[in-house]
C-alpha cells in the first residue's frame, strides 16, 4: 500500500490542532506541565498514538513512524515557545507590579557649596595660572608706605582721595585699600627674577555699607615684570582673561584712566552681556561695562620693588571678584556677600 | 564737571555727535559719566522746532478785563505779529511804552501742540491747547525758563536782549525772530570725572585742548587782552609772600567803579549748565573765569582793605596796602564767606595783612573783605598755591569749594596772570569797572618748563608699537608740547611740556600721550613673550583649599564674614584669650559695630549662624579666613589662618519617604557629627598625630569639649557651645557643635602623599570583643593599648556599641570592637588568633578592662 489511509491522516492534523488549541489556552506553569503530561507525557496522547504503529503494516509503518515524529517534535517546539512566553508574561506581570512614580523628588546627597566669592576667586586664578600667573598672598594690616607712599603715592597726594581708607591706632599702619599693597612685597621677594603673580585678598575702604558700597571687599590684582613687556601684552593678556571669563563674543574696550602706580593706565571694559552691548539699565546705557583697572608698572614702584626701570618694564591690574559676579549674575546688592543668607549662598 | 557743549564750542569746532565727542574724550580719559541733554532729541523736554521758538518783543498793552495780565505783541517770524495774554512780571514794566522794538527784547514763545513743563502740576509734561483767556483765545504762550526745563526760574518769562544772547547764539544775524528755540539754547552737558592726572581739564578751555588735539582742531583760547585805562596800581599795593614754596606767585588787578548788576543772560546761563547758582556780576566773573580757562581767583572789597589799612597805627598815610601771605598763627581764626568760622592750624596758608586774616589762600575768602552790595572797587587776586598744601587744608578744615578743588589738585603758575587779566577785562566790560593801570605780579618762586629727552625706541618698546620719531613728535605737539631734536647728539628727542601742565615729569608721561593720541584701541594686542618667571608652588595655599573643598565634600557651606567687628561682640564668647586683646583698633570706624579687626573667626561665624537659624532649622557652616593679633615687636599684628565649623540640628534632611518627622529618627547633629567633619578632613590632608583630648573650657559645654593637637601640639577646639554662650547669640536650647582651629599647623604638616598599602593576600580573622570598663577610661585610652598589643596584626579596631546600664555594674560602661587581625604574609590561624586576642585582653586588663564573655 502506497498511500495512507484518509482516516488516519485526519487523526493527525485533528491531535495536533487539539493540542495547540489547549497549550494555547494554558496560563501559568502548572497548567503548562498538566498539558505536557497529557499530550507529550509518558502516558500522553502522542505516546498513545505511536503504540498503534505495531498494528500497521511493513509498508505504512515508516510513515506513520515518521509522522508521529514530525508531530512530536512540532509539539515540542510549541510547547517550549508557550513555556517562554508564559515565563515572560510572568515576568512582566511581576516587574509591572513594582512601578514608581518617577516625577517624585530624589533623594539628594548632603552636600556643601562654596561661597560666590571663592568660586569667582577660583576661577580668575585658574585662568590667569594657565598663563603662568602664580598665586601670591600678602597681609590685609600694612604700613602706609605698601599701601599708598612705595606705589607712588607720597602723603597728601591727591589720588589718596580717591580711596576712603581704615586708619589703625597707629597711623601709620592702614587695612589695604587695594591688593596693590602687596606688589611692592612680591618685588622685594622676587627681584631680580622675572615676576608672574596674581594677588587675590580682602580689601578694606572707609564707606557707608550701602547696595552698592561695602566696607569689605576682595580683589585680585595681577603682576608681570620682565624685560620687554609692553602695553600690547597687557592688552593681549586680559583680552584672553575676558574672552575666557565672560565669553568668546565679548568685545573688550581700553581707555585711558589714572591709578597713581600705572603709566600708562587704562580701564578694560566688556562689552555688557545683558544687552550684548545694544545699552541696558546695568551698563547705564553704554553698552560696556567696567571690569577692570590696569596700566604699566609706573617706573617710580618698579624702582621701590627693586628693578631697574630702564631695563625692566611691567604691567598691573587690577579687579573685584563680588563686583564681577554682581554684573555676571545680574545682582543688585553687594551686602548679600557677607550676608551669607543661606538663602543666597545654596543657589551658587 | 559739567561741560555745556555750546560753552565748549566757543573754543574749539566740534563734527562729531555728542555720544561720538563723549566716547572719544572717554576713550582718552576723559570719562563722561552722563550726558544731560536740554531741547534736543533725547532731552527730558524736546523743543518742537515749529513750535518752540525765538519770538521778538514788539509791544505792551493793557488786558482790557484784567489787571493781573497784559497782552504782547510779539513777532516769530510768521510775518503777522501774534498777540499772547501773559501774567509775567517780568513785563509789566513794558506796559503802553510803544514800540518796543527798539529794545531789542527777545522771548522764547510757544504754539498750540508745544509741550512745555507745567509748574503748576509737578513739571509735568504738557501739551500747549488753545483756549479762551478773559475773552480772548489765546494759542501760544510765552515761556519761563523753568517751563522750557532750563532751571529753576519761574518769576517771570524768558525775556533777553539781543546783545545778551549773541555769545550764545555765535553771532547777532542768528539772532532772528521765529527761529527755532532748539538752534540757539538746545544743548548738551557732558558730566566728566576729573581724576587726579587731568586736572588741567578742570575747565572749559582744558576740555576743549583734549577735543582739540584728539580730533586735529584748532583751539581758540580766549583773550587776555585788558583795556587798562585807570591810574596806575603802583605804590597803592604791595605783596609780601612769606612761604615762597606754598604761594610761589600772587597776581592782582585793581578795577573800580563796578556797578552791582546781574551778570548778561549768556554769562548766567553758562554758569546754570555749569551748576553754579548766578549771583551778581563781580562774583560772576570770578566763577565764569575759573570755569573757562581753570584759575580760581578772589575778589576783595578794596575800600575795605584801604580802611583796615588807615586804621592800622604803623600805617603811613597814602603808602600802599599791604597783603602778606603766611601761615596761620597759634590761635587764628577766620569767618569764612559762607558764614563759618574756622580754627585755623599752622599749615593753613592765608592771605592776610598787618591787622590779620583776610582769606584762605586758594581755599575760600574772609567773610569781612568780600564783595559787598556797596562795594565799588575791587581788588582781583589770582595766585599759585601748592596743591598738596591746599589738599591739607580742605581736608583739615572740611572746606570744600571749586577754587579748593582746582588748586587742591594743581594749577600751573602761568595760569594766574592769564586768568586775572581775562577777569578784569570781564569786570571792565560787563560791570562798568575801570581797570588801573599795571599789575602787582609777584613771583616768589619761579618754576622752569620740564623738559625731557625722550628716546622714541623707548615708546615703542613699552607700548608695542613702531613710530617714526616724526610720528611722536607730532602726537606730543598736537597737546602743545614743544619737540626738538635733542642737542645732545644722541637719536633723542627734547620734549618741553607746555605751560599749564603740572603732571608731567619723565618719559612715562609722554609714552603715556603717545598711547592716548594713537588712541588705547588702536594699540597691538600681544602675547606675553617675556621669559617665564621660576614656577614656585604655593603649598600653603592648596592646602587650604584642598580644606575647603573636603569640607564642602562634607556638606558644610563656606561662609565669609565681616572682618572687622568688635571686643564686646567677641567678648559674648567668655574666652579671655580672645577678649584680653588687645585688639587693632580703627582710628575712623565708618561704623561702631566695625570697629576692630576680629580676633576669633568663631565669633564672626556665630554671627552668621544666628541670623540663618531664624530660616533655617539645619546648619552647617565653615569659614576660612584670618584672625588679627597684634604683636609688641611689630607694629602689624599676626594674621592668623583659622578654621571655624557650625553644626546645629537635624541631621538629615526631609525626605517625603521618610514620613512627617524624619529628623526624629535620625535625631540631631551632636559632637560625633562634628567630630566626624573633622576626622574627615584630617584623613583627606593626609595627617598623621591628631589626638582629641577632653577639655574644660568656658566657651564650650562642660564635659563636650575636646582639644584637638596635632604631633603634640594644639590647634584648637571642638565641642559643644556652652548653652550661655549660645544664648547670648539667640539660639534656642537646642546643642551648636562648633569648633576653632588654627590652620597653620593643621596644614603646614599636611602636605605628605597618603601612605599606600597594598590589597591584602591573605585572609582576615574577625571577631568582636566587648570590654568592660570604669565609665571614667577614655575610650581612645583602650584602643591605645589594644593597638599596641596587637601591633601589625591588629589590622583595624571598630567600636560598635557602648553600653551603660543595668545589665552591667554600676559605674562601668561597656565597649563593643570588631576587630581583625591580619598578617601580611601567611593566613593566620585559629591558634594565632586566639593567642593574639589573649595579648589583647593581657593589655586591657593592664588598664582594668575586662572581656565580657
Ligand atoms: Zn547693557
Amino acid at each position: 500500500m502506497s498511500e495512507t489511509s484518509p482516516e488516519t491522516s485526519l487523526d493527525f492534523e485533528a491531535v495536533q490542532n487539539r493540542a495547540e488549541v489547549a497549550l494555547a489556552r494554558c496560563e501559568d506553569p502548572e497548567q503548562l506541565e498538566s498539558w505536557y503530561y497529557a499530550t507529550l507525557g509518558r502516558k500522553g496522547e502522542v505516546q498513545l498514538m505511536s503504540r498503534q504503529l505495531g498494528q500497521l503494516s511493513a509498508e505504512e509503518r515508516p510513515i506513520f513512524g515518521k509522522r508521529v515524529n514530525a508531530l512530536k517534535q512540532a509539539l515540542q517546539v510549541a510547547y517550549e515557545q508557550r513555556r517562554e512566553e508564559i515565563e515572560r508574561q510572568a515576568l512582566e506581570r511581576r516587574l509591572s507590579a513594582g512601578a514608581i512614580d518617577v516625577t517624585l523628588p530624589g533623594r539628594r546627597p548632603r552636600t556643601g557649596t562654596l561661597h560666590p566669592s571663592t568660586l569667582v576667586l577660583r576661577a580668575m586664578c585658574r585662568i590667569f595660572g594657565d598663563m603662568g600667573f602664580q598665586i601670591y598672598r600678602s597681609p590685609d594690616v600694612v604700613t602706609d608706605e605698601y599701601n599708598f607712599e612705595w606705589l607712588n603715592m607720597p602723603p597728601e597726594h591727591p589720588a589718596r582721595d580717591m580711596q576712603d581708607t581704615f586708619y589703625t591706632r597707629d597711623e601709620n599702619v592702614v587695612l589695604r585699600t587695594h591688593t596693590s599693597a602687596g606688589q611692592i612685597l612680591a618685588m622685594r621677594e622676587y627681584h631680580p627674577e622675572p615676576i608672574r603673580v596674581v594677588l587675590p585678598g580682602m580689601c578694606y575702604r572707609n564707606e557707608q555699607i550701602t547696595a552698592r558700597s561695602e566696607i569689605q571687599f576682595h580683589q585680585i590684582e595681577g603682576l608681570a615684570v620682565g624685560e620687554g613687556i609692553t602695553f600690547a601684552d597687557l592688552k593681549g593678556t586680559l583680552t584672553e582673561f575676558a574672552r575666557r571669563f565672560f565669553g568668546a563674543e565679548r568685545q573688550t574696550r581700553f581707555r585711558a584712566s589714572y591709578f597713581p602706580f600705572t603709566e600708562p593706565s587704562a580701564e578694560m571694559d566688556v562689552s555688557c552681556f545683558q544687552c550684548d552691548a545694544k545699552g541696558c539699565r546695568l551698563c547705564k546705557y553704554s553698552g560696556w561695562l567696567e571690569i577692570l583697572g590696569c596700566g604699566m608698572v609706573h617706573p617710580v614702584v618698579l624702582r621701590n620693588g627693586g628693578y631697574d626701570p630702564e631695563r625692566f618694564s611691567g604691567f598691573a591690574f587690577g579687579t573685584g571678584p563680588e563686583r564681577i559676579a554682581m554684573l555676571k549674575y545680574g545682582l543688585d546688592d553687594i551686602r548679600a556677600f557677607w550676608g551669607n543668607d543661606l538663602r543666597f549662598l545654596t543657589q551658587f | 564737571m559739567r561741560v555745556p557743549i555750546s560753552w565748549l564750542r566757543e573754543y574749539v569746532d566740534i563734527d562729531l555727535s555728542v555720544d561720538q565727542l563723549a566716547e572719544r574724550i572717554t576713550n582718552a580719559g576723559l570719562e563722561v559719566g552722563s550726558i544731560e541733554r536740554i531741547g534736543v532729541a533725547g532731552a527730558p523736554l524736546e523743543w518742537d522746532r515749529d513750535r518752540v521758538l525765538l519770538a521778538h518783543v514788539l509791544a505792551v498793552r493793557p488786558h482790557p478785563d484784567a489787571d493781573r495780565l497784559v497782552i504782547a505783541t510779539v513777532d516769530h517770524g510768521a510775518g503777522q505779529p501774534k498777540e499772547v495774554v501773559t501774567g509775567a512780571p517780568n513785563l509789566f514794566p513794558h506796559l503802553e511804552r510803544g514800540d518796543l522794538s527798539e529794545l531789542d527784547l527777545w522771548a522764547a514763545l510757544i504754539l498750540e501742540g508745544a509741550t512745555y513743563l507745567d509748574p503748576h502740576k509737578d513739571l509735568q509734561p504738557t501739551k500747549l491747547k488753545g483756549r479762551k483767556l478773559r475773552g480772548v483765545y489765546n494759542d501760544a504762550m510765552l515761556c519761563s525758563p523753568v517751563e522750557l526745563g532750563l532751571g529753576e526760574d519761574h518769576d517771570g518769562v524768558l525775556l533777553v536782549r539781543g546783545d545778551e544772547l549773541t555769545p550764545i547764539a555765535g553771532g547777532r544775524s542768528e539772532i532772528v525772530a521765529g527761529r527755532p528755540l532748539v538752534d540757539l539754547l538746545g544743548d548738551a552737558v557732558l558730566e566728566i570725572d576729573i581724576i587726579p592726572n587731568i586736572a588741567r581739564c578742570a575747565s572749559m578751555v582744558g576740555v576743549a585742548r583734549e577735543v582739540a588735539a584728539l580730533t586735529g582742531k584748532v583751539l581758540r583760547t580766549p583773550s587776555t587782552q585788558v583795556v587798562q585805562e585807570g591810574p596806575s596800581i603802583e605804590g597803592k599795593l604791595v605783596i609780601e609772600t612769606r612761604e615762597p614754596e606754598l604761594n610761589p606767585r600772587f597776581v592782582a588787578f585793581l578795577i573800580e567803579g563796578v556797578e552791582q548788576r546781574p551778570a548778561p543772560f549768556w554769562m548766567q546761563h553758562r554758569l546754570r549748565l555749569a551748576g553754579q547758582r548766578p549771583l551778581h556780576v563781580v562774583v560772576d566773573v570770578s566763577n565764569y573765569v575759573m570755569l573757562e580757562i581753570g584759575q580760581p581767583n578772589h575778589t576783595f572789597d578794596w575800600g575795605f582793605l584801604q580802611r583796615r589799612a588807615e586804621s592800622d597805627p604803623g600805617y603811613d598815610p597814602g603808602g600802599p596796602v599791604r597783603l602778606i601771605t603766611r601761615l596761620a598763627e597759634p590761635g587764628e581764626q577766620l569767618t569764612t564767606l559762607d558764614g563759618t568760622r574756622h580754627e585755623l592750624l599752622p599749615n593753613n596758608i592765608l592771605v592776610t595783612d598787618p591787622a590779620g586774616a583776610l582769606s584762605i589762600g586758594g581755599v575760600m575768602g574772609g567773610e569781612e573783605s568780600e564783595i559787598q552790595d556797596h562795594t565799588t572797587d575791587v581788588l582781583l587776586e589770582a595766585a599759585a598755591w601748592k596743591f598738596t598744601n591746599i589738599r591739607q587744608t580742605q581736608r583739615q578744615l572740611g572746606l570744600h569749594s571749586e577754587a579748593g578743588f582746582r588748586f587742591s589738585r594743581g594749577v600751573h603758575p602761568e595760569l594766574a596772570l592769564l586768568g586775572a587779566r581775562r577777569a578784569a577785562e570781564l569786570l571792565r566790560t560787563l560791570a562798568g569797572g575801570t581797570v588801573a593801570a599795571g599789575c602787582i605780579d609777584h613771583v616768589a618762586q619761579a618754576w622752569a618748563p620740564v623738559e625731557i629727552e625722550l628716546d622714541p625706541a623707548y615708546v615703542n618698546e613699552r607700548s608695542g608699537l613702531d613710530l617714526s620719531p616724526e610720528q611722536i613728535a607730532a602726537h606730543l605737539e598736537r597737546l602743545e608740547f614743544s619737540v626738538e631734536p635733542s642737542t645732545s647728539g644722541r637719536s633723542t628727542l627734547r620734549v618741553v611740556a607746555p605751560p599749564h601742565r603740572i603732571d608731567v615729569e619723565g618719559p612715562h608721561d609722554l609714552l603715556e600721550e603717545v598711547c592716548r593720541m594713537v588712541g588705547y584701541e588702536n594699540l597691538p594686542s600681544t602675547v606675553l613673550a617675556s621669559h617665564l618667571p621660576p614656577q614656585r608652588g604655593n603649598p600653603a595655599l592648596e592646602a587650604e583649599e584642598a580644606a575647603r573643598d573636603c569640607l564642602v565634600r562634607s556638606g558644610l557651606h563656606e561662609v565669609i564674614t565681616y572682618r572687622l567687628t568688635t571686643a564686646e561682640s567677641e567678648a559674648r564668647l567668655r574666652d579671655e584669650e580672645v577678649s584680653v586683646g588687645p585688639y587693632v583698633e580703627l582710628s575712623n570706624p565708618s561704623t561702631l559695630e566695625r570697629s576692630a579687626l576680629r580676633r576669633s573667626l568663631l565669633a564672626s561665624v556665630l554671627d552668621v549662624a544666628s541670623n540663618n537659624a531664624r530660616f533655617t532649622d539645619r546648619l552647617a557652616l565653615f569659614e576660612i579666613g584670618a584672625v588679627f593679633l597684634p604683636r609688641p615687636d611689630s607694629p602689624l599684628p599676626e594674621e592668623v589662618a583659622r578654621l571655624a565649623v557650625l553644626l546645629r540640628g537635624p541631621r538629615q534632611g526631609a525626605h517625603w519617604q521618610d514620613g512627617t518627622d524624619p529628623g526624629a529618627a535620625a535625631g540631631e547633629l551632636d559632637y560625633f557629627d562634628l567630630k566626624g567633619v573633622i576626622e574627615i578632613l584630617l584623613r583627606d590632608l593626609h595627617l598623621d598625630g591628631a589626638e582629641f583630648s577632653a577639655t574644660e573650657h568656658p566657651t564650650y559645654r562642660p564635659g563636650r569639649a575636646a582639644e584637638l593637637s596635632i604631633s603634640g601640639r594644639t590647634v584648637g577646639r571642638l565641642g559643644e557651645l556652652h548653652p550661655v554662650v549660645a544664648r547670648d547669640w539667640g539660639f534656642d536650647e537646642r546643642p551648636c557643635l562648633v569648633a576653632e582651629l588654627d590652620l597653620g599647623p593643621l596644614l603646614g604638616s599636611a602636605s605628605r602623599a597618603p601612605v599606600v598599602t597594598p590589597i591584602p593576600v591573605y585572609p582576615a580573622v574577625r571577631e568582636d570583643l566587648a570590654f568592660l570598663v570604669d565609665e571614667s577610661l577614655p575610650a581612645a585610652a583602650l584602643v591605645e593599648a589594644l593597638r599596641s598589643a596587637g601591633g601589625v596584626l591588629l589590622e583595624s579596631i571598630e567600636l560598635f556599641d557602648l553600653y551603660q546600664g543595668d545589665k552591667i555594674a554600676p559605674g562601668k560602661k561597656s565597649l563593643a570592637y570588631r576587630v581583625a587581625y591580619r598578617s601580611p604574609s601567611k593566613t593566620l590561624s585559629d591558634r594565632d588568633a586566639t593567642r593574639l586576642r589573649g595579648r589583647l585582653v593581657e593589655a586591657a586588663a593592664g588598664i582594668g578592662a575586662t572581656l565580657r564573655e
